[in-house]
């Protein structure tokens, strides 16, 4: 049976087979090596760079680019990678645009940035598609770390403490690692299951022993993880979501973004993915617009993403709502879910327009309607599984510069823990930092 | 539109852009391309004396330096002189410049340093109609150790004496093309003109290794796994060969020589400089070779563009221009006072011209926890290096001070009048300033 973009509800295999790969293939193709001569021959070699500032893993920019200019591709992965051991994730994933690039000394001269990241991820893959993995382990120490969760924070965490000679484990409530790289990213951003891979070379550091299926709170708790080990770090992400608090809100077809986009990541066979053809995404953050995005390649007719507050005030950055609009999204500001309508399934959702007045949001009275087979609700994660005894503010595990929680022995990084964006870039950094800093107490102890 | 018409050595050309002897002119094909592109002359690749011509390897002739994005820098090559038969070479001058008489048709040069040799092949080449011969002293390699080329043009004597014969023997100008593999380039110059010489031409190229390939360890280009020096061109020589241009300019000795200037020259504005340094016209290899015939017109329309805008009616009104305004470093005006200048509108604050400054040159920068640079006066020397590595034109600029301003690194005022090296206090054997 064969469906169209028209196809009323619900349905699989909206458009012709082979237009699929071309939706999901690379945002950003990659760059061939002349590309990546000229555009590393764009780089000033700032002094005390701007770029290197704004990047929260401080990768030397300027040294790699020079390093790709003089054809040594395989030092620039390692300059990169000493700094940010998910340098080749980061490369596809990071909002350039709101870090290295939107500094970039060119971005400020021409408004045309070096293209940072592009670059980075021509160093890395060069470097990847060697099977090299440049890091040796030091002596082993005898300590061992336990890691819940295998997402950036945790992984980059274990390859830090691996790297120091420790022995880690990473627990992780799914059934394969990675976290949101694996499950959330878009997949045009991350083609070719390259989060996967990712995981397979980090690995390769050795020293790291994954255990799925271990989630804490069910299976696992954080008492007899400090008894065991002689550190823990918690890299647990956000597994919880909000919710919209509209009535109807229970209607069928109505489900959280990170499901859909999980679903959608680990799909074998996309024409089989079911998507609306009137598709609507609660939210303005970067889900939200991933959500949308891939609802539009995945053949829905019309997909409207409606934010409650203004374009500025968006998660999403502007480049990403650019994506969003050249994908045929529609993006409405300034209006909140107020019901869904619906026989069993949502049929309709009501909204409501609102006015922001410095920060305070409310309805103007003015209400309208969309067509809705399929209803994504992006309105944020929230932090579930956080072991009682550890100080939670905000909905984040507060934690020091270094991620040392309330708890002795127990540190917490990403997007789980206080402290910078919830972006795999931070989360690398926080886990990271916290390894340094397990090995520094670790080390005193001795 | 400025008149580009060019006579030098009493040869007339349409424009004073020639092709230099090398392949784009090895052939009636291509020189006929090139006059139909616009080219004013060519001297003809190099012809050798009567008999077996000599042969070229038959791997790879050029090395190069290029650019991030592939730009040809600089070209290396080991290629001799013409490979193919005299006769057929001195068939094709005569056929092309009977059907182009306004164009100028130059033969270059090269036969064994024996008087016989140059009496023999001199009547040949008068016979085509070429308009002048060029003596190809130069090509550095191959020929070289034959006795020829360059060795010859190391030598001023030999210079003097071919010159002499090949005057003796045609009625023909004789330009003497100088290779720039000399220490001083005045003397052969000098031999030249003593010789007789209606011009000189330079440079031809310079001695090379252009890269190494590092896996077989060898100099590139690479036969069998050796590689030999060879001849260096293309931009990357232009300051060299104007900096040989202009000293021959500017020598008393020589300052009446015509030239005719060769050396990376690629555009307009390359050719306007020789020509403003003392060159009567110019030759370009290179450039053809890289970008092919056609580039001739950007450098027909930008030199008339630049003659027009600035009122300059004819080549000869600018030719030498810029000679009297070369000098010795020894009298250049050590109280003229500047300092650098940051307009910080323009500063992109890549902070550059502070690395510069603070780690090689004269800590005069100051950066500010902002990004904010700034230039200290009472520290600035006014070399230009801020200037020179700052991405972003005219953002950094050297300001004079003003007779009777207070140079703040020294602590004392700009003097008015002129004062050089050879009458400064510190220098040993100052003389008294007149
Ligand atoms: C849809 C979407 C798109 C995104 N796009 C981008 C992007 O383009 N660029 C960007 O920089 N960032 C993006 N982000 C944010 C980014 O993915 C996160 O900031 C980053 O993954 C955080 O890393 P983490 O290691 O802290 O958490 P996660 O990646 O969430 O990893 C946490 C891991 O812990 C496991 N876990 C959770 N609870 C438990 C428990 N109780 N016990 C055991 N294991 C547990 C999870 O299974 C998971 O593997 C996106 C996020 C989403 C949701
Ligand atoms: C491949 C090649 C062959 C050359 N052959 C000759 C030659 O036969 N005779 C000669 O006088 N100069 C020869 N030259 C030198 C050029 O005429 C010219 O002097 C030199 O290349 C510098 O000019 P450019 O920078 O414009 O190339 C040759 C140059 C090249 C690149
Ligand atoms: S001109 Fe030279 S000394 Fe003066 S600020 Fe610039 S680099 Fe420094």
């Amino acid at each position: 049976m064969t469906h169209s973009q028209l196809t009323p509800g619900v349905a699989a295999g909206r458009l012709p087979r082979d237009s699929y790969a071309d939706n999901f293939s690379d945002l950003h193709a990659p760059l061939t090596a002349h590309e990546a001569a000229v555009a590393s021959d764009r780089c000033y070699f700032c002094h005390d760079a701007p770029c290197m500032t704004a990047c929260p893993t401080s990768i030397d920019i300027p040294l790699f680019i020079r390093q790709i200019s003089t054809g040594t591709e395989e030092s620039a992965a390692r300059t990169i990678l000493e700094q940010n051991i998910m340098g080749g994730m980061c490369a596809r994933v990071c909002p350039t645009e709101t870090l290295c690039e939107e500094v970039c000394v060119r971005e400020t001269a021409e408004g045309k940035p070096v293209e940072i990241g592009r670059l980075q991820r021509f160093a890395t893959d060069t470097l990847m598609e060697k099977g090299v993995h440049p890091f040796a382990r030091a002596a082993s120490t005898g300590k061992k770390v336990a890691v819940v969760g295998a997402g950036p924070a945790g992984l980059s965490c274990a390859h830090r403490l691996a790297l120091k000679g420790h022995d880690v484990v990473v627990f992780d409530g799914r059934a394969k690692a990675g976290g949101l790289n694996e499950f959330g990213i878009a997949s045009y951003k991350s083609v070719d299951s390259f989060a996967e891979r990712e995981v397979a070379w980090l690995l390769e550091i050795g020293g790291i022993e994954i255990r799925l299926g271990q989630r804490l709170g069910e299976n696992l708790d954080l008492d007899a993880l400090a008894a065991d080990y002689d550190a823990v770090f918690l890299g647990m992400g956000l597994a919880g979501v909000n919710a919209l608090r509209a009535d109807g809100e229970d209607k069928g077809n109505v489900t959280d973004a990170v499901d859909f986009i999980s679903d959608l990541r680990q799909a074998d066979d996309l024409p089989a993915l079911p998507v609306g053809r009137n598709v609507v995404v609660i939210g303005g953050g970067m889900t939200a617009v991933d959500a949308a995005v891939q609802s539009k390649l995945l053949g829905a007719d019309s997909v409207t993403m409606v934010y409650r507050r203004g374009k500025d005030r968006m998660g999403a950055s502007l480049f990403e709502q650019d994506l969003a609009s050249s994908k045929g999204v529609r993006i409405i500001y300034n209006a909140m879910p107020v019901a869904v309508h619906g026989n069993g399934a949502v049929q309709e959702v009501e909204f409501e327009y609102t006015v922001d007045d410095g920060g305070k949001l409310s309805g103007t009275g003015e209400r309208f309607f969309l067509a809705a087979d399929q209803l994504f609700k992006a309105i944020g994660q929230t932090l579930t599984g956080a072991p009682a005894d550890l100080t939670v503010e905000r909905g984040k595990i507060v934690v020091s510069e270094t991620g040392r929680s309330s708890r002795a022995g127990v540190w917490a990084g990403g997007d789980c823990a206080s402290g910078g964006d919830d972006l795999t870039v931070t989360a690398v950094a926080e886990g990271r930092d916290a390894a340094e800093d397990i090995h520094t107490s670790l080390s005193v102890k001795e | 539109m400025a008149n580009l018409a060019s006579t030098f050595a009493g040869i007339k050309s349409p424009n004073p852009f020639w092709l230099a002897s090398a392949p784009p002119t090895d052939k009636e094909y291509n020189v006929r391309r090139a006059f139909e592109a616009g080219w004013g002359g060519v001297v003809w690749k190099t012809l050798g004396e009567e008999g077996p011509p000599v042969v070229n390897v038959n791997g790879p002739r050029y090395g190069a330096i290029w650019g991030a994005d592939r730009r040809l820098l600089g070209l290396n090559n080991i290629e001799l002189i013409t490979d193919r038969p005299l006769e057929v070479n001195l068939r094709e001058i005569k056929a092309v410049k009977r059907d182009y008489p306004d164009r100028a048709m130059i033969v270059s040069l090269m036969v064994p340093c024996e008087e016989e040799a140059w009496k023999a092949i001199l009547p040949h080449v008068e016979e085509t109609g070429a308009d002048g011969i060029e003596l190809n002293f130069g090509c550095p390699h191959g020929m070289a150790e034959r006795g020829m080329g360059s060795a010859v043009g190391q030598v001023p004597e030999y210079i003097e004496m071919v010159t002499r014969w090949c005057k003796q023997y045609s009625r023909m100008p004789v330009i003497v093309k100088l290779t720039p593999n000399i220490t001083d380039i005045r003397r052969p110059a000098e031999a030249a003109k003593r010789g007789g010489a209606d011009a000189v031409s330079l440079i031809n190229t310079i001695n090379s290794i252009v890269s190494v390939d590092l896996d077989n360890f060898a100099p590139q280009p690479t036969i069998d796994g050796k590689g030999t020096h060879g001849g260096y061109c293309g931009p990357a020589v232009k300051p060299i060969a104007m900096n040989m241009v202009a000293e021959i300019a500017r020598n008393p000795e020589t300052a009446d020589l015509p030239i005719s200037g060769i050396g990376g020259i690629t555009t307009w504005r390359d050719a306007a400089e020789f020509i403003v340094l003392g060159c009567g016209n110019v030759q370009v290899c290179t450039a053809a070779m890289t970008y092919g015939f056609k580039i001739v017109e950007e450098m027909k329309s930008g030199l008339s563009q630049w003659m027009d805008e600035k009122g300059h009616e004819s080549i000869d009104a600018v030719a030498g221009r810029a000679v009297p305004n070369v000098t010795d470093w020894q009298y250049l005006n050590l109280n003229k006072i500047s300092k650098a200048v940051i307009d910080q509108d323009a500063c992109i604050s890549c902070g550059r011209c502070f690395a510069a400054c603070e780690d090689t040159s004269h800590q005069a920068i100051e950066m500010s926890d902002d990004r904010v640079f700034t230039v200290k006066d009472d520290e600035c020397v006014a070399c230009n290096l801020c200037v020179v590595v700052c991405p972003v034109e005219n953002c950094i600029t050297m300001k004079e001070l003003a007779p009777g301003d207070l140079d703040e690194r020294t602590g004392e005022k700009v003097a008015a009048e002129y004062g050089n090296w050879t009458a400064h206090p510190n220098n040993p054997s100052a003389t008294a300033a007149e």
